[in-house]
């Protein structure tokens, strides 16, 4: 199983990367979590270049989630919301809408702040808009406040590792129920 | 006026899915908005002492004249299609009462099921062109989409929601009895 972890801070020493960075060190066996890095490499949207030619970095972008079988998004909180680079990724992501690689995908969306709240504005507007772009979206959430104290350069907080363990396993479940529900399909008949 | 069950003769009874329709209707804003599924199918089976109503709609196949939003009802935000790909109907309890027909049966929705009522009219059995015996069944009910997990909505800026929890079922069902 693979998962792709996307984070939505492009600063070296991010916090929320870094909180990503410590949930691969907590999958399960036969689960690979890649961290994507592409995020700063992808254009503002805009559907002509959709059409004419899309972006190399969009297209690496696509596949990299359809060859994902989960996604796990760390979010920072910019104006009480979504940072522009992580929205503007999930809006190239989203077209065509009817087969974009998101649609019916899980996703779980953590966030770290170095405020007391852990970025919960921006996890819920990160999940309204997954839902919107029709991924399954895992109903866990972990925020992170306060992070410079409690995730620094590297995580080493035991109750929040096992609260980012908690948010894989939970992604990790919703991968098999999707696995299992889809191999008990039932043919139309009446 | 006594209630009996279905006046119709015993027998295996086809729905006509080219003159038959299931449509849907939800209150929003000052309006309603509607829906119909293109693809289902249906079966009536009567014998003498009652009748059975089975049907089933795929939901891959609802219809809102609107892409995106057909591709948004799809989603685990609404139907889940992935997952429950067909809607569910079943009744042995039909009964009429002249030209009214009452119908309690169960109702599947993204895996949930509830019992309902549906109320409407019935017409025939008349033969059709080819000499079949043909009936009409016209049946509404009403139900709750938040039940059964159908719960997506959105706060309107002024206030208040943006789409009704109440949705209305509307059936048209056309059946044929099999030779």
């Amino acid at each position: 199983m693979r998962v792709l972890a996307i984070s939505g801070s492009l600063r070296r020493d991010s916090h929320n990367t870094a909180l990503l960075r410590a949930a691969a060190e907590r999958v399960p066996a036969g689960v690979e979590l890649e961290l994507w890095d592409g995020l700063k490499a992808v254009p503002p949207y805009d559907e002509d270049d959709d059409h004419e030619s899309t972006p190399a970095a969009v297209t690496a972008l696509r596949s990299a989630v359809a060859g994902a079988d989960a996604v796990l998004i760390a979010t920072p909180e910019y104006n009480h919301s979504v940072p522009g680079a992580l929205k503007n990724a999930l809006d190239w992501i989203s077209r065509p809408i009817a087969t974009n690689p998101l649609r019916n995908k899980p996703v779980a969306v953590i966030g770290a702040s170095t405020g007391i709240f852990g970025a919960v504005w921006a996890q819920a507007e990160l999940r309204k808009v997954l839902s919107a772009i029709g991924a399954r979206v895992v109903d866990r959430e972990l925020a992170v406040g306060q992070a410079a104290e409690r995730v620094g350069a590297a995580v080493n907080d035991q109750e929040l590792l096992a609260q980012l363990g908690e948010v894989v396993d939970a992604l990790v479940a919703a991968v098999r129920e999707r696995e299992a529900a889809r191999s008990a399909k039932q043919p139309l008949a009446a | 006026m006594s209630t009996s069950t279905i006046a119709a003769p015993p027998g295996t009874w086809r729905l006509d899915k080219v003159h038959s329709s299931i449509a849907f209707q939800v209150p929003y804003l000052a309006g309603a908005f509607n829906g119909t599924f293109r693809e289902f199918d249906g079966t009536l089976d009567v014998a003498d002492d009652g009748a059975a109503l089975t049907g089933v709609a795929k939901v891959a196949s609802v219809d809102v004249k609107d892409d995106n939003l057909s591709t948004h009802l799809q989603s685990p935000d609404f139907f889940d299609a992935e997952s429950h790909p067909e809607l569910r109907f079943s009744s042995d309890r039909i009964a009429l009462d002249g030209e009214s027909v009452r119908v309690a049966g169960e109702i599947e929705i993204k895996g949930v099921k509830r019992t309902i009522e549906a109320t409407g009219a019935a017409h025939g059995p008349v033969p059709n062109l080819q000499g079949n015996d043909s009936l009409r069944l016209q049946l509404t009910t009403t139900i709750d989409r938040t039940e059964f997990g159908v719960s997506w909505n959105a706060e309107l800026p002024g206030g208040g929601k943006a789409l009704s929890d109440a949705v209305t079922i509307l059936t048209e069902l056309y059946f044929v009895k099999e030779a």
